[in-house]
């Protein structure tokens, strides 16, 4: 057991699964020589050889393509994606072919490629347009594809193990924030965390907050500023997208009557439309007020100046006032 | 100057009346102290005398409407300036859910469509319609609160909105009362939480609730929610108390008194409470609270229900003194003639099905009580007796109890208890 970052508990977790398997493999931009942007893969070429650590040109059809074609070879690659801003021109090889591998063949073939993908803003040297966005909802929609995001240093090492596991493709996403600000034990020992239940960061029971990635660090901020005042928050991390852990969402709700999903991708029809739906739908005769959202502005992406790029962040302070505002209701 | 005139505080855990007759209508002069209506409660019925002199304004509140106590319930223009200052209180803020345009990061999705009110004309935000949310709804139906009650109900959410813990404190402090009249009927139907105010079916009728069916069906869904009933039943060989009974029966009515089985039953079970207190008891998070008085509540069937008139003391009462209370409660009940006090701290309750028929019942334990006992029906079996056969009055004894206070192994024995207190009574107590 070692305390260690989140960049650290995905490194030791991709080197872990390519000891104990030969099959399994990375490939992406900058993954090899220089060891990842993020130094997610530092030191796997030399460990690895260049057969098993693969630099790919800047072209991310071509590393879900290649990692589609693999995987149908019987091969387990990882592919790295180096923001997921530039995850786009995959779309078509994620939703197309790689989701639609098992139902395809009716059940006979999976495609068992993880993607990993460093999203989010909020990071100290300006993403601006191009290096922070959250991309979550457009996959999510997707059926076929599983989709994780972890808060912890443990789960992103048990989270990704149990991806690049899977049968299916995963699209694993890995908030840039807290690469080098989330600490935490992880042990050293192989372990999974399976893909799907969600877990209760706090007990509370004055509202529920369904949060995951780096909005979970600052509705937890958030959840001990109201502390003080008597309200009680329940914070939810989802962790899996998609399969969404309704039980633990719709068990939440109904215990504290009330609602919110805090995310930092754009409000409108953003992941929390969906859990709000849920809520809705299966908890309404629950509900005791409305059901809130707490995201980023409608505009087209994080914007490069810092003034504004604080005010598109949904921060601890902003999450605080919409659950004073949610309690009272 | 106008006065509003309130539902008053007309009994211990009272919290509604219905207005069952208005006495003066509207241009009426009223003296102070005059009767000026009739009020229905779950326990009892009251004239209430009007509290000032006057001319009578405004009724605000129709017949057969149930109202909270402090309720206002009509508008009275009094002489002098006797009457204190009874206000409504100012207009709260409405509560406008903070709506950003598309866009702003933060804003409530399911906010009710509701158009932005002027301060001015918010009078109170309620007064347009309550705004229940779906889980006041819900729970509004689990507990059966009537619409009335539930728009009544001091909300403390944004804008007076009636909140869950509005609803559940309130129903807390019914449910706190004392354990009155509730009823101990045997198969009581412990109403479930009926569909939401939808018009019944053609053909179909809407039977609407008493305020004492509404009490009944209120209180016997709280005791079976919160306490684990367990039942005990044993053979009661009843020839000696029927044989002593039918023997000095013509003379006790000449004194006047009308000698019941019920007025055994009492005695009986008296004196097993005092051999066993922790029947006489009733459970608190804290512990068990072990009830000093036995006070027998005896259900009686009246018109519209159930009343369960107490017998206080029953332990220091003689066999005659136990039966003359059993008469005058049962006469006074159903002339709807109890007290407050006739209907209020009970520790026990004994309940008779035996009387229509029954041979076998369950009762359900009383809220605030530990037990309650079923007398069955005595019925001439073939028993065996000495290896022979004999045809004997017999009674199924029955003991409802609340699991959390004692187990079958108190039960058993206080039923035993009375078992030999009836099959050796030789009378004279």
């Amino acid at each position: 057991m070692a305390e260690m970052r989140l960049i650290d508990a995905v490194r030791q977790a991709m080197y872990e699964e390519m000891q104990r398997d030969e099959r399994v493999l990375v490939l992406g931009e900058d993954v090899g020589l220089k060891g990842g942007v993020f130094g997610a893969t530092d030191g796997f070429y030399a460990e690895f050889g260049e057969a098993r650590v693969l630099d790919t040109p800047l072209a991310e059809s071509l590393i879900v393509g290649v990692a589609v074609g693999m995987a149908a070879n019987g091969l387990v690659p990882i592919a790295e994606i180096q923001f997921s801003d530039f995850i786009h021109p995959a779309f078509n090889q994620i939703v197309s072919e790689a989701a639609r591998m098992r139902y395809r063949s009716n059940g006979a073939f999976g495609c068992p490629i993880t993607i990993r993908a460093p999203y989010g803003g909020g990071v100290e040297v300006h993403g601006g347009l191009y290096h922070s966005q959250s991309i979550e909802a457009f996959y999510a929609h997707v059926p076929g594809l599983k989709v994780v995001t972890p808060y912890t240093p443990y789960d992103a090492k048990g989270l990704l193990k149990a991806a690049i596991r899977d049968p299916d493709p995963v699209l694993f996403l890995e908030h840039k924030r807290l690469y080098r600000s989330a600490r935490g034990e992880v042990p050293d020992d192989d372990y999974l965390v399976p893909i799907g239940p969600a877990v209760v960061r706090r007990q509370g029971t004055t509202l529920s907050v369904f949060a995951y990635g780096q909005m979970l660090h600052e509705t937890l901020q958030a959840g001990s500023q109201v502390a003080e005042e008597g309200i009680d928050a329940e914070v939810v991390d989802l962790r899996t997208l998609r399969p969404l852990d309704t039980e633990t969402i719709l068990a939440s709700v109904r215990k504290t009557s009330k609602a919110m999903i805090v995310y930092e991708d754009n409000r409108f029809m953003g992941f929390g439309a969906e859990v709000a739906a849920l809520i809705a739908e299966e908890a309404f005769d629950a509900l005791d007020g409305p059901i809130v959202r707490v995201a980023g502005p409608e505009v087209p992406a994080v914007p490069y100046s810092d003034p504004l790029a604080a005010a598109f962040m949904p921060t601890a302070a902003k999450i605080a006032d919409a659950m004073r505002r949610l309690a009272a209701y | 100057m106008p006065v509003e005139i309130k539902l008053p505080q007309l009994g211990e855990s009272i919290h509604e009346g219905t207005i069952a007759r208005w006495l003066k209508k509207p241009g009426d002069r009223v003296e102070k102290y005059e009767p000026l209506v009739e009020i229905t409660t779950d326990k009892v019925n009251v004239e209430m005398p009007s509290p000032y002199a006057g001319i009578l304004l405004q009724l605000l509140v129709p017949e057969g409407e149930t109202r909270l106590v402090g309720s206002a319930i009509a508008l009275i223009e009094t002489e002098a300036a006797e009457a204190a200052a009874g206000r409504p209180a100012a207009a709260q803020p409405a509560y406008t859910p903070a709506r950003g345009p598309a866009g702003s990061d933060e804003s409530p999705v399911a906010a009710p469509a509701r158009p932005p009110a002027p301060a001015a004309a918010v009078s109170a935000a309620r007064e347009a319609g309550p705004r229940l949310s779906p889980l006041v709804q819900r729970l509004a139906r689990e507990h059966s609160i009537p619409l009335a009650v539930l728009e009544t109900l001091p909300g403390t959410g944004a804008g007076g909105r009636v909140t869950k813990e509005d609803v559940l404190k309130y129903v807390a402090s019914r449910a706190a009362g004392a354990p009155a009249p509730a009823p101990a009927a045997a198969p009581a139907p412990a109403a479930p939480a009926t569909a939401p105010a939808a018009a019944p079916p053609a053909g179909d009728e809407l039977v609407k609730l008493t305020p004492i069916r509404r009490a009944i069906a209120q209180r016997m869904a709280q005791s079976k929610r919160e306490i684990p009933h367990a039942y005990g039943v044993i053979e009661v060989d009843m020839s000696a108390v029927a044989a002593w009974r039918e023997a000095n029966k013509e003379a006790w009515r000449r004194d006047g008194v009308s000698l019941t089985y019920t007025a055994f039953f009492v005695q009986a079970a008296a004196e097993a409470l005092r051999a066993f207190p922790i029947v006489n008891s009733h459970w608190t998070d804290e512990g068990v609270v072990l009830r000093k008085a036995v006070n027998i509540g005896v259900g009686i069937a009246i018109d519209d229900g159930l009343i369960v008139p107490v017998i206080h003391n029953a332990d220091q009462l003689s066999l005659a003194g136990i039966a003359r209370a059993l008469d005058d409660l049962t006469r006074r009940a159903r002339a709807s003639r109890l007290s407050l006090q006739d209907v209020e701290g009970g520790t026990f309750t004994l309940t008779n099905p035996g009387v229509f028929g029954s041979i076998w019942s369950m009762p359900i334990v009383v809220p605030g009580q530990a037990a309650i006992l079923a007398t069955d029906a005595i019925v001439k079996r073939a028993v065996v007796r000495d290896d022979a056969i004999a045809i004997r009055p017999i009674m199924h004894l029955g003991l409802s109890f609340d699991h959390r206070i004692f187990d079958g192994a108190v039960a058993m024995p206080f039923l035993n208890h009375m078992k030999t207190w009836f099959e050796g009574y030789r009378g004279g107590r």
